[in-house]
């Protein structure tokens, strides 16, 4: 079955190929921590100069430990951050400037789905499509018609959000996400939590939507094996910095390694899962 | 132009529509908060009816039941204007909890339609809760409207609506900044609002200060040419030196609460506050 979605014509056939799905260029963010805590008024730089480009249609990666700054660089994209330095152009309207008409175009999948919780999954997201000019005509029949084709029963659909597995609201919130149609869509580790078959099938659901909506994605992921499968290109990002850049096989050329593991402690001189582990200890 | 407007009625009634299902969800809670709004304004509706047992006074029947309507009037003006209050910074809070708030602010939707859309829905149930106590208190207290003037207490409620709304936004920016303690913020100024209003007395029993605080707040203005339209029939004229203080105060208020509210969407995303978790 074809993913059915709300096409906006005039804006993708007007949109000059050449034009960057995504360019962003020297993106800095930090944050102060508070007076009240170890190392007061400290200033950590989340992001530290990032410039990078996603092609239109393109399916790009950003691979790194937990703590790296792949939410912190989202939530810049997303407009929910502002940056402390550099430029963002969504198919080169400035992320600043032209702020409501870059929301058009985006939306985002953030790694908890967030929802009003005693309302079901269909009242959350006839209320989602709304807030996108969406009229409930037209998005409940989409709304059943994605949910199924993520494997979430019509029947649960009038359930209260809270009685659904995790698994199942992270698929409400891709719905969410894609019900919208978004030229860019944002994905912030979509997967993480969830089991190896809903995993699997959002994977496909994510690759379907590039292949058949011209959809350009941005994922974020700590899983290795999710990179290596869905993104056309892959950036690793280590500390707030942008390390490597490239396909899975001229990153794996490049850094004479041969696997992306391999890559990533090469770039970064740990392990994927230490990094994760140390930072989790942080953190804590 | 009228298409646009349509567009952003659609996107403003989205709100609404919200505020409608979740009151449904959680019919159980509204159904205490009404039962609370009830015996509250009950209760102060007994304090008039034993004002003579209280005080030792005499009892003439109809300075009784002139009071109990003067504080009547108080205590459900101030029940309406309040859940306008409240509702802006605890839906505010509430989505911060849930965590809709990123959401909401990355819809594309100006923040101008997102908060007339939240004052529609706020609008809808304080009305809704204000009828309500007014008929359940009316079943045990019997109460004189024979000289009141309804279009006058009507204008009187939309200009304090309009009123309070800019200060129910500016007061919303608390819970936009503090996920924690901002909603008992709003709280505290509800609270001092509540003090300086003259909503179970007349502010001129107040001490010089206070009553400088009650120059400002609408309440003031509104409360007192209720109970000028409901307990001596005055008409819209008769309540114009009431009136147009509202006026002015909603006009000063609605574009400075609706700046502050934009500042603290601007420093929060500066900050990273807009996730709870930070």
């Amino acid at each position: 079955m074809a993913i059915d979605t709300r096409e906006r014509p005039a804006m993708r056939e007007n949109a000059p190929s050449r034009v960057a799905a995504l360019a962003a260029t020297g993106i800095r963010k930090g944050f102060r921590s508070s007076r009240l805590e170890a190392g007061r008024g400290a200033h950590l730089l989340a992001v530290d100069d990032v410039s990078l480009r996603v092609e239109r249609g393109e399916i790009y990666g950003l691979l790194g430990a937990n703590g790296s700054g792949k939410s912190t660089l989202i939530r810049v994209f997303s407009t929910l951050l502002t940056a402390d330095a550099g430029e963002v152009r969504i198919f080169g309207l400035d992320i600043r400037r032209d702020e409501l008409a870059v929301k058009r175009l985006i939306n985002r999948v953030s790694v908890e789905a967030s929802f009003f919780k005693k309302l079901s999954a269909m009242e959350n997201l006839v209320y989602a499509a709304r807030l996108y000019g969406v009229g409930p005509d037209e998005s409940r029949a989409k709304i059943v018609s994605v949910l199924s084709r993520l494997g979430v029963d019509e029947k649960r659909l009038g359930e209260p959000l809270e009685k659904l597995s995790r698994g199942m609201q992270q698929k409400v919130a891709i719905a969410r996400a894609f019900l919208t149609a978004p030229m860019l869509l944002l994905l912030d580790e979509p997967t993480t939590g969830l089991d190896i078959r809903s995993k699997r099938e959002v994977q496909t659901f994510v690759r379907d939507l590039r292949d058949e909506h011209d959809a350009t994605i941005l994922l974020t992921t700590h899983d290795l094996d999710e990179a290596a499968r869905l993104a056309d290109r892959i950036g690793i990002l280590h500390e707030g910095r942008l390390v490597a850049e490239g396909t899975a096989a001229e990153l794996t050329t490049g850094y004479g390694a041969s696997t992306l593991e391999e890559v990533f402690m090469t770039a970064t001189g740990r392990r994927l899962d230490d990094a994760d582990a140390t930072n989790a200890e942080r953190s804590e | 132009m009228i298409a646009s407007l349509g567009a952003q009625a659609g996107l403003a009634y989205a709100f609404v529509e919200r505020e409608i299902a979740l009151s449904r969800r959680y019919w159980a809670w509204e159904l205490v908060w009404l039962v609370y709004g009830v015996v509250t304004s009950l209760s102060v509706a007994y304090i008039g009816l034993a004002a003579p047992a209280i005080s030792g006074g005499a009892t003439d029947a109809a300075a009784i039941s002139r009071f109990v309507l003067y504080l009547l009037v108080g205590t459900i003006t101030w029940r309406f204007l309040g859940l306008i209050f409240e509702q802006m910074g605890e839906t505010i809070a509430w989505e911060r909890w849930e965590g809709t708030i990123e959401y909401t602010f990355m819809a594309p939707v100006p923040r101008l339609t997102h908060l007339i859309g939240m004052c529609g829905a706020t609008l809808v149930r304080a009305i809704g809760f204000s009828v309500a106590i007014l008929a359940a208190v009316a079943l045990f207290i019997p109460v004189d409207l024979s000289h009141a003037n309804a279009p006058a207490a009507i204008v009187l409620l939309v200009t304090g609506a309009v009123a309070f709304i800019g200060l129910a936004i500016g007061s919303a920016v608390f819970p936009l900044l503090w996920t924690e303690k901002g909603l008992q913020m709003a709280y505290i100024v509800q609270a001092v609002v509540l003090l300086v209003s003259g909503v179970y007395y007349p502010t001129t029993v107040l001490p010089a200060w206070m009553q400088a605080l009650s120059v400002i707040s609408p309440a003031t203005y509104v409360i007192r040419g209720m109970r000028a339209a409901l307990l001596d029939g005055a008409d819209v004229g008769g309540v114009w030196p009431d009136l147009w203080p509202a006026l002015v105060v909603g006009a000063i208020s609605i574009p400075l609460g609706l700046r502050a509210f934009l500042w603290a969407e601007a420093h929060a995303k500066r900050t990273g506050r807009l996730k709870r978790s930070g």
